[in-house]
């Protein structure tokens, strides 16, 4: 079984499933955390204290940093496969099949608008927190505030304060919505777990797998841009 | 009824092709798509042009051999038929029918609408049979096998091996034809015992011809002929795993 992973196209594709079925599992966490922020401020900070620049954060930084890379070049790399096969040719005339839903023809679009999405993501997020505690530091300037690396909630009220950002965020949400609702009943095909009986209830899942996670964190961002105010980003600085 | 075809003309697998209009008339709604092909053929034969190459052979849609990608479908816009189960009465009088060859990077143009279908018989020479020795014929009752897996492993083998869903795959992917010939032995008794060796074979000639990887859109089982389904892809995967988790 050396490299069965590598060198044929089931094998490939179950790399796209683990890792996949692996970054799901994770956001679906990061949701739950992300919740926190609805019930109390000092809950959330308390949860990005916990998950600093200690060993146990790194290792887990570290394991899905290489996910999200497996994941991102393997769909190159099978795309590139699938362009070749597909030959230089191409027909006329083409139609939308039956049964044959949009994201499940445009995962790599929507894969690469999840990828943009995340890029800006570590810029608002993990490079305020994470990085400044690698970098030995305690605090970073954000805005012109001066934000404590565990000061989540701080730099969540600060950069949902920009109607912008609650937009973009959504596009992006709204991207990875439509590549889970065919991911996640996918990702049950391609490692063979799945038969007549079951698509409807994998397509279900899958369903609600995207909904809850697209919910779960757009509720986040929008009230923060609901509660957010210069007093209440003062009060959340002078807490930490 | 009255059509006008634009046809994909390409003297060989060589040279360059381009679409050529056609109009056929008369046409009585209850011809065959095949039998207006000959129709126009021989419009063609007595006009002293060459008559557009394509592919047929029972005309009963068991053989697989025609094939056609018309107006933008495999086999054209009826359910589950083949080309030549199609008739004239599902198109409108008048309008305008493209008429394509598959096109596939593994299923080269040979002349027309004619494809190189031969990478079918190469994954089937790979592992799609059963290696028993001949001798008398056994009792047919002999081995109990469940209705359910008989029906299943029947469903599968009804695959023609059309190429339909290849030609129809944006991936260019043959794992519904790979699965239907996997599943249709794997559920029989007879077939399972050499079920490892099979799927790993088969998809590693798969793999070697340069067909794509399969990314579950379902447009093949919803172009196939004979409506087979993307379960058994699962079971393709499933056995070709397993087979590979235990080298």
């Amino acid at each position: 079984m050396s490299c069965f992973l590598t060198n044929s196209s089931v094998g490939k594709k179950l790399v796209m499933s683990i890792t996949g079925c692996f970054l799901v599992l994770f956001i679906l966490f990061h949701m739950s955390m992300n919740l926190t922020m609805l019930f109390s401020h000092s809950a959330y900070n308390a949860v990005c204290e916990f998950l600093g620049a200690n060993w146990y954060a790194l290792a887990a930084t570290v394991i899905l940093a290489a996910g999200v890379v497996v994941h991102f070049v393997y769909a190159f790399i099978l795309t590139i496969d699938n362009y070749r096969a597909r030959g230089k040719q191409r027909y006329a005339v083409t139609v939308q099949e039956k049964g044959v839903s949009w994201a499940s023809k445009n995962m790599l679009v929507l894969g690469v608008i999840v990828i943009l999405g995340l890029g800006l993501h570590l810029v608002h997020f993990w490079s305020k927190m994470q990085l400044v505690e690698i970098m030995g530091h305690h605090a970073a300037l954000v805005e012109g505030y001066e934000v404590a690396a565990t000061n989540g909630a701080a730099l969540m009220m600060i950069t949902f304060s920009k109607w912008y950002n609650v937009v973009l965020y959504i596009v992006w949400f709204a991207a990875l919505w439509f590549h889970l609702t065919h991911g996640v009943w996918s990702m049950f095909q391609t490692a063979g777990f799945a038969n007549d009986t079951w698509y409807p209830r994998l397509k279900c899942l899958a369903n609600i797998v995207a909904t809850l996670i697209f919910l779960g964190f757009a509720v986040v961002a929008v009230y923060c841009y609901l509660v957010s105010t210069p007093q209440l980003i003062e009060s959340l600085l002078v807490a930490a | 009824m009255n059509f006008t075809l634009k046809i994909w003309r390409q003297r060989d697998a060589k040279s360059q092709g381009a679409f050529e209009t056609y109009k056929v008339e008369n046409i009585s709604a209850d011809t065959s798509f095949l039998e207006m092909m000959d129709i126009l053929n021989n419009d063609l034969i007595h006009a002293g042009k060459e008559p557009v190459a394509f592919d047929h052979d029972c005309r009963e849609g068991i053989c697989g051999m025609c094939s056609m990608h018309i107006n933008g479908h495999a086999h054209g816009p009826s359910q589950a038929v083949t080309t030549c189960q199609m008739y004239m009465r599902k198109f409108e009088d008048g309008s305008t029918i493209t008429i394509e060859p598959w096109r596939s990077a593994a299923f080269p143009v040979i002349r027309d609408l004619v494809v190189d279908r031969s990478a079918y018989d190469k994954i089937l020479q790979a592992g799609g049979f059963v290696s028993v020795r001949t001798n008398s014929v056994p009792d047919g009752n002999a081995i109990p096998i469940p209705k359910a897996d008989a029906d299943e492993s029947m469903d599968a083998a009804a695959c023609v091996g059309c190429g339909a869903c290849a030609a129809t795959c944006k991936n260019g992917s043959a794992m519904l034809f790979v699965a239907a010939r996997v599943s249709s032995l794997a559920k029989l008794p007879q077939g399972r015992v050499e079920g490892a060796r099979r799927a790993k074979s088969m998809v590693a000639k798969m793999d070697e011809l340069g067909f794509g990887n399969c990314t579950n859109t379902g447009a093949c089982q919803a172009q196939c002929p004979k409506s087979i389904s993307i379960a058994h892809i699962a079971r393709l995967n499933r056995e070709f795993l397993a087979a590979k988790l235990q080298d």
